[in-house]
C-alpha cells in the first residue's frame, strides 16, 4: 500500500471512530442492556472461546519447538547417564533402530534403540522401557547395555510412585538403581533377578516392596527384549 | 505498609476466617492428592497462587461483559485456557522448574477454588480488589499446604522439606531437615488416609484458635489493648 499523508489521516479518523465506538459500547450500562439478550450471550461465548483457541493456538505453534528441543535435552540427557560419554563419538539421538516389542510387556509395542557407536562400531546400546504394572501407576524407565548384554546402567526417568517411600527408585533419593550396574542375563540366574524377598538378589524398601519388585522384572525384560536382537543391533 | 481497611479485611479473610481450605472447604481433591511433603505442598501452593491471581484478574477485566446467564462456561473456559497457557509456556521457558511442578500444574484446571473466587469475588470487584483477593487467597492456600505437607512429612518420615532443593535451587538446601532421626516411618500418614486424618487436626486447631480469639476479644475489649494490633 502507498503511504500518503492524506491516507494517513484517514486511517487516524478511522481509528478514532472505532475508539469512540467502543468507549460507549463497553460502558457498563451499555453492556449491561446488552447481557440479558441472546445474540451478545451468544457471541460474547463465541468470543472468549475464540480468543481462548487463538491463545492457546499461537503459543502452542510459537512454543512447539522449543519444547522439543528440551524434551531432547532431557533425552540426550538421561542417555548420558546410562551411557558413559567415553564409549560413542556420535549423536546417538540420531542414531537409532526400531524393534518390534510387544511380546515383552514394556508399555510399547515398538521401542526406539539409541545406538552408541564409536569408529561405526556399536560399542552399547540404550532404550526407553516402562514397568507398566508399578504400584501406582508405570515406571517410566531408560537402560544402558553394552554390546556383550552387560548393563551399564538404568534409571527412572518418571513415576508416580508413593513419595518417601516407593520413590528410592529414583537415583536422586538413593542409589539403590545403581546396583543394576554390571548385572546381566549369564551372570545371574532367572531366580535370581528378584528383590531379595522373593529370592533375588536386589534390595526391596521397607515398606515398599511392589515398586522394586516391578522395576526389577521390566529391567529383566529389557535385557531379554535385547537379547532377542542383539544379533541384529550390534551389528547393524 | 498501610491497607486500607477493605483491603485489610481481603488479607485477613483470604488467609484466615474465609481460608480457601478452612473457611470455604474447597480444593481438597489437590489439597490431600500433593501434601505428602512439605515441598510438594509448596509446590502446588505456588502454581495455584500463580493461577488464581491471573484468573481473577482477567474475569474482574472481563466482568461487565459476562452475562449472568452463562457466567460459568465463561469462566470455566477461561481458567482452563490460562492453566494451560501457564503449562506449555512453563514448559518451553522454565523447564528445569516445569519438571517439578508440571504435575501441580495441570491439577490447578481442577481446583473449584479458582472458580469460587470468580464466582464470589472477581465477577463483581474492581480488578486491583480482585488481584489483591487472588493474591490473598493464593498465599492463605499454600499455608495451608505447606502446613498439612510439614506435618504429614514430619510424621511419615521424620523429615521436613526433603527434597526442598530440587524445587527451589540448591540455596535452599538448609531447608531440609532431618526432625527425627534415624525414625521408623509411618506409612499411614504418606497415604491419602493420612491426609485426611492430619487435615481434621488442622481444622480442630484452627476452630481451637478461633475460639480462644473470641473469648479473649470479648473479654478485654473494654480495655482496647488487643484492638490496636
Amino acid at each position: 500500500m502507498k503511504f500518503d499523508p492524506t491516507n494517513f489521516s484517514h486511517w487516524q479518523e478511522k481509528i478514532a471512530l472505532v475508539k469512540a465506538f467502543l468507549k460507549v459500547w463497553l460502558e457498563p450500562s451499555n453492556l449491561a442492556r446488552l447481557r440479558p439478550t441472546l445474540e451478545f450471550q451468544t457471541g460474547v461465548l463465541a468470543g472468549f472461546a475464540l480468543l481462548a483457541s487463538v491463545l492457546l493456538g499461537v503459543t502452542n505453534c510459537s512454543t512447539e519447538s522449543t519444547i522439543l528441543q528440551r524434551l531432547n535435552e532431557d533425552l540426550a540427557k538421561s542417555l548420558e547417564e546410562v551411557v558413559p560419554n567415553d564409549l560413542h563419538d556420535n549423536d546417538m539421538l540420531l542414531d537409532t533402530v526400531t524393534i518390534p516389542s510387544a511380546d515383552y510387556n514394556l508399555g510399547a509395542d515398538e521401542t526406539t534403540v539409541y545406538l552408541a557407536k564409536k569408529s561405526g562400531k556399536v560399542t552399547a546400546v540404550c532404550f526407553k522401557f516402562v514397568a507398566p504394572d508399578g504400584y501406582s501407576g508405570a515406571i517410566n524407565m531408560i537402560m544402558g547395555i553394552d554390546r556383550d548384554g552387560t548393563l551399564l546402567g538404568v534409571r527412572v526417568l518418571s513415576h508416580k510412585e508413593t513419595p518417601g517411600l516407593g520413590d528410592k527408585i529414583e537415583v536422586a533419593k538413593s542409589d539403590w538403581i545403581l546396583s543394576f550396574v554390571g548385572r546381566s542375563l549369564d551372570n545371574l540366574t532367572q531366580a535370581q533377578w528378584a528383590v531379595k524377598k522373593d529370592g533375588g538378589v536386589f534390595d526391596q524398601f521397607s515398606g515398599a516392596t511392589i515398586t522394586p519388585r516391578k522395576s526389577v522384572q521390566a529391567t529383566y525384560r529389557g535385557l531379554q527384549l535385547f537379547k532377542a536382537h542383539q544379533a541384529q543391533l550390534i551389528n547393524p | 505498609m498501610i491497607l486500607s481497611e477493605t483491603y485489610r479485611k481481603i488479607a485477613v479473610d483470604g488467609i484466615w476466617n474465609n481460608n480457601i481450605v478452612f473457611g470455604q472447604n474447597l480444593a481438597l481433591c489437590p489439597l490431600l492428592a500433593v501434601t505428602g511433603t512439605a515441598t510438594n505442598g509448596l509446590g502446588m501452593g505456588l502454581a495455584t497462587l500463580v493461577v488464581i491471581i491471573a484468573s481473577n484478574g482477567l474475569i474482574s477485566v472481563a466482568r461487565h461483559l459476562i452475562p449472568s446467564e452463562i457466567r460459568i462456561p465463561i469462566f470455566v473456559l477461561l481458567i482452563a485456557a490460562l492453566v494451560t497457557l501457564v503449562d506449555i509456556l512453563m514448559n518451553a521457558w522454565a523447564h528445569e522448574l516445569y519438571k517439578v511442578l508440571g504435575l501441580f500444574i495441570a491439577l490447578i484446571v481442577t481446583n473449584c477454588a479458582l472458580l469460587g473466587r470468580a464466582e464470589a469475588f472477581a465477577s463483581k470487584q474492581p480488578v486491583r480488589d480482585a488481584l489483591w483477593d487472588g493474591l490473598m487467597m493464593g498465599l492463605g492456600f499454600t499455608l495451608v499446604l505447606v502446613a498439612l505437607g510439614a506435618l504429614r512429612e514430619i510424621s511419615s518420615a521424620g523429615t521436613l522439606f526433603a527434597n526442598a532443593s530440587l524445587l527451589l535451587g540448591d540455596s535452599f538446601k538448609f531447608l531440609e531437615v532431618t526432625v527425627i532421626p534415624n525414625y521408623k516411618g509411618f506409612l499411614l500418614m504418606a497415604l491419602p488416609p493420612g491426609g485426611f486424618i492430619m487435615l481434621a487436626f488442622l481444622i480442630v486447631g484452627k476452630r481451637l484458635i478461633d475460639q480462644k480469639l473470641v473469648q479473649r476479644n470479648t473479654r478485654t475489649v473494654p480495655s482496647g489493648a488487643v484492638v490496636a494490633e
